[in-house]
């Protein structure tokens, strides 16, 4: 089943995800960043320091969800599954807040059919990420696509475990 | 936003002289034979120059003549002479043997490193010569005149024309994910005289023949992104065909050789079909729909295209006329996966990927009744392309997790694998007649 993802559906989805506060973020393979840098507490107000302890927790949240730059995929689909909403959408933020920020967005899939027609498939994974960025306000121009198709696997096997890790895409910063 | 990038030229990264032998040859094993083969004794070539036989010419004939599966050579201990000429043959003998035909040779000495190389097919039965010729070799062209000798015999005595002395290109990957190299090899078609041709860190694949054979299309990421590049075999000489940002894939020569088929997502990441004028790069926009239109290969009259198109759910064979804006065709229905078309030599049917019974195989569709077949068994088949006499196909496989190479005759009898001794190959094509 061939799913083109539309914008519409990609801004409720987005949405949807963001008023979702708090869900457990995803299992990752990723390195753990590095903690978010805490200042030293003034010895202000308690209100102060409540506001500064939270701001100090949302970055450290920030800082979770963007050291997650791989975004998986269903079999033959190009739709973000809803649990990459708000992993692309901190990457978003994070490119709108500095517009010299550059991403490659490197489209993958896994070895099954056709190579050439997997490349079409791994650039429509690719764009699907770079949309649904763009509705997160990244600037076109922060954003470059390129599909590798099924030549680039992330892991050896042929089996669904090596398949579904294969399936994705690279968040890379230029 | 788009950059188009205009041609330009370099030599290929080593050196001019274009190829470098670097790995070991393929490795060709008869999986599945036919049990209608013809017996034919190819006894080995008589030789009286100066020291010992430069070249075992019969064999490479006999083996030639075995892997096409429409043949049976006699193994050499049960012969019981090794006549070099017609009036050494007793025929009696031979057909106590019960060889149907044999094929007997000489090897001539004439300047230095030259050679006439001699042969004639008898019929064991009528003691009728068939067919005879000599054929100029040099010490290093021993072995392809061999195959000629294979194309001879495999035309007369079958009626069609013989593809052995044909070439293969082909990729192969070293490493292991995500760390892997890349490297565009050719090959004899019998695995044989392995050259690599362009080699790097990045994908490699795609290749394509040009129709004469003297040129590969095919799409390298060397620049961190798809590229179609086009290199000339004798000289290495190497032009960016296609550059343009997005993905540049699929290329496929017309038959007449100037124009490339391939496909361009350009900046809006959807995937259709273009046709690229070599000569002045002018671009033919010849789909236009948001499915990813790829792969496509020429009719032979260079007019249509055929191509793979997910416009309808999944990926689908199609074909249209080779031109802006044509009406589109669908031609199969009966898989949910049928992708990557490649046309047989007389365009009676094309080749593809299919879903069958839970594996990728290759299936084809006779384009006159529509009926089509699947004619390999394994699970991750694909990559079809024909010989050009349309006997056989060759296709990429899987054996025990590793990528070969396999060959099935187009009647679905014999079957064999090309594997490498090292590292993964894939995505064959064969290569035109030499002449």
């Amino acid at each position: 089943m061939r799913k083109v993802l539309q914008p519409f559906g990609t801004a409720l989805l987005l949405s949807l995800a963001l008023l979702i506060a708090g869900c457990p973020s995803k299992t990752t393979t990723q390195p753990e960043a590095p903690p978010a840098p805490t200042e030293a507490p003034p010895a202000q107000t308690t209100d102060t320091t409540a506001a500064e302890a939270a701001e100090a927790a949302r970055r450290a949240a920030e800082q979770r969800l963007l050291a997650q730059t791989v975004i998986y995929f269903d079999f033959d689909r190009s739709d973000i599954r809803p649990e990459y909403a708000e992993v692309i959408a901190a990457h978003a933020r994070k490119l709108a807040a500095a517009p010299n920020l550059k991403v490659r967005l490197e489209g993958h899939t896994d070895e099954r059919g056709s190579r050439e027609y997997n490349i079409g498939l791994g650039e429509r994974r690719a764009q699907s990420v770079r949309r649904a960025m763009l509705l997160q306000s990244a600037g076109d121009g922060q954003l470059n696509t390129v599909s590798y198709g099924e030549e680039r696997p992330a892991v050896d096997g042929h089996d669904e475990g090596a398949w579904a890790k294969n399936r994705r895409v690279e968040i890379v910063y230029q | 936003m788009l950059k188009r990038c205009k041609p330009w030229v370099t030599l290929a990264m080593l050196a001019a002289s274009a190829t470098q032998m670097a790995r070991a040859e393929l490795t060709i094993v008869i999986t599945k034979g036919s049990d209608q083969a013809i017996p034919i004794a190819i006894v080995p070539f008589g030789w009286n120059g100066v020291g010992p036989v430069p070249f075992d010419v019969a064999q490479i004939v006999a083996a030639d003549l075995a892997r096409s599966g429409r043949f049976k050579p006699m193994d050499r201990q049960d012969m019981v002479s090794l006549p070099a000429r017609g009036d050494q043959i007793q025929f009696e003998d031979w057909r106590l043997l019960k060889s149907d035909f044999i094929v007997i040779g000489r090897l001539v000495p004439g300047a230095t490193d030259q050679f006439a190389v001699e042969y004639e097919i008898y019929n064991v039965l009528t003691g009728q010569r068939l067919a005879g010729d000599r054929i100029a070799a040099a010490t290093s062209t021993l072995r392809s005149a061999g195959h000629r000798v294979a194309d001879a015999v495999f035309e007369r005595l079958t009626g069609v024309r013989g593809a052995f002395a044909t070439r293969i290109a082909y990729v192969s990957v070293d490493g292991r994910p995500p760390k892997q190299s890349y490297q565009l090899v050719i090959a004899d078609a019998d695995g044989a005289n392995v050259h690599v041709i362009a080699s790097g860190p990045e994908p490699i694949m795609s290749p394509s023949w040009s129709p004469d054979g003297s040129r590969l299309a095919y799409v390298s990421f060397e620049s961190r992104q798809s590229a179609i590049y086009v290199q000339e075999l004798r000289t290495g000489v190497r032009t960016r065909a296609s550059g343009w940002s997005g993905v540049n894939g699929a290329p496929a020569w017309s038959p007449d050789g100037k124009r490339l088929a391939l496909a361009l997502s350009r900046r809006d990441g959807n995937l259709d079909i273009y046709i690229l004028a070599l000569a002045d790069q002018s671009l033919v926009r010849v789909t236009e729909d948001p499915a990813i239109d790829t792969e496509p290969a020429w009719a032979l009259d260079g007019q249509s295209l055929y191509f793979t198109s997910d416009r309808a759910g999944g990926p689908q064979i199609y074909k249209a006329d080779a031109s802006a804006g044509s009406k589109v065709k669908r031609l199969t229905f009966d898989s949910s996966y049928n992708a990557r078309p490649r046309v047989a030599p007389d365009e009676h049917e094309i080749a593809f990927v299919t879903l069958d019974g839970g594996g990728y195989r290759i299936g084809a569709l006779d384009l006159k009744s529509g009926s089509s077949r699947v004619l390999t068994n394994g699970t991750l088949d694909e990559s079809p392309s024909y010989a050009p006499n349309g006997v056989m196909l060759i296709y990429a496989s899987q054996e025990r997790g590793r990528g070969v190479l396999a060959i099935v005759s187009t009647d679905g009898k014999v079957k064999e694998s090309l594997a490498a001794d090292q590292g993964e190959v894939r995505e064959p094509v064969w290569g035109p007649f030499a002449n």
